[in-house]
């Protein structure tokens, strides 16, 4: 039974799973799943700065940092006590891709050529992890959601203004890691 | 007033508007610490906070991102559907409300800015904690960025175009 549970999991287990959180979610307290809102509400609660937009009863969403404290605590149980014995697997294309760059330690869940506290210092160090970053987070608000809230909530309430916002999620993913990317990398 | 502002703001987020009538003492909230200990694990176990992964739906060489995106909209999409068929209430007993969201401007270029930060990071803002969670411990830097933006497009927003 562990051992199974130890090997990574299909998409056809972890998606049905993940698409449960929707309803358990609803059922449990009304609300409406989603994640990049967490970070609104820390701006709101640490440094409002009386901008409007963080002028809110953050106090009545604190459920979603109770939500993202548990996903930050997952993460370290997930890999403390399931953790993969094998190497991950990537697709040999990928491998081919990234060898160029000099990438090739696959043991993380991010690679830790490009992620680690010393990159961070460097142009593409700071690229990688701090635009990156801050794109992430000033793009889900403008966009009013992330995966978690428009492309899995909205899709699943079938709202069009989200399957709108997921194909420029994908449309931008697609040029970033296609065209744009491996200069990056090759800096 | 006060209270215009706050729904006016509100209600442009499309997360940011689900609010119990009812009133809770604050361990109510562990439950939703629960689901997100179960959330992270499947992050992890699936490798869905696997930047390999993200670069491998980009680069379209893997179908597994699409297949667990895929079957999470299909299970949520029926979740919905039989929730409103059957008039699913709460624990609580409330009824389960849906908002409807609204179109605006921001969808396309804000999506557009988020998925090129998703392919540099390899991560939406779940995997984010997921990942620092992990114990890749500089992702906390990108995650105080993503904040930073979320503060800068706060700050800007109403020179933005929606």
């Amino acid at each position: 039974m562990l051992e199974t549970i130890r090997q990574p999991w299909p998409w056809y287990i972890a998606g049905p799973l993940i698409g449960l959180t929707v309803p358990v979610l609803l059922i449990i307290g009304n609300k409406s799943f989603g994640i990049s809102s967490s970070l609104r509400h820390i701006c709101a609660a640490c440094i409002p700065a009386n901008i409007p937009f963080f002028k809110y009863e953050w106090k009545k969403e604190i459920w979603n940092l109770f939500f993202v404290a548990g996903i930050l605590l997952g993460g370290f149980l997930g890999v403390q006590l399931f953790s993969n014995p094998l190497p991950i697997e990537i697709a040999p294309s990928l491998a081919t891709y990234l060898g160029q760059f000099g990438i090739s330690d696959y043991s993380g869940l991010v690679p830790s050529e490009l992620f680690n506290w010393s990159a961070l210092f460097t142009l593409k160090g700071f690229f990688m992890i701090v635009v990156g970053g801050f794109l992430v987070g000033f793009g889900t608000r403008y966009a009013g959601g992330c995966t978690s809230g428009h492309a899995i909530m909205g899709l699943s309430t079938l709202q069009w203004p989200s399957l709108v916002a997921t194909c420029c999620f994908m449309a931008g993913g697609f040029l970033m890691a296609n065209l744009i990317l491996p200069y990056i990398l090759k800096f | 007033m006060i209270k215009d502002i706050n729904e006016d703001v509100r209600a442009l987020d499309t997360i940011c508007v689900n609010e119990s009538q009812l009133e809770h003492k604050w361990w109510h909230n562990l439950k939703y610490l629960v689901v997100g200990i179960l959330f992270g694990i499947i992050f992890v176990k699936a490798e869905i906070i696997s930047w390999f992964r993200i670069q491998e739906m980009f680069r379209l060489e893997s179908f597994h991102m699409y297949g667990v995106i895929g079957s999470a909209v299909m299970v949520g999409l029926i979740s919905v559907f039989l929730i409103k068929k059957f008039d699913v209430k709460t624990i609580y007993g409330e009824k389960i409300e849906f908002h409807p969201k609204k179109f605006n401007k921001g969808n396309i270029y804000g999506g557009l800015i988020f998925g090129f930060g998703w392919a540099i990071t390899g991560a939406c803002p779940g995997p984010l904690f997921a990942q620092i969670g992990s114990g890749a411990t500089v992702i906390l830097i990108t995650l105080l960025s993503a904040i930073a933006g979320t503060w800068v497009y706060g700050y800007f927003r109403e020179k933005l175009p929606h």
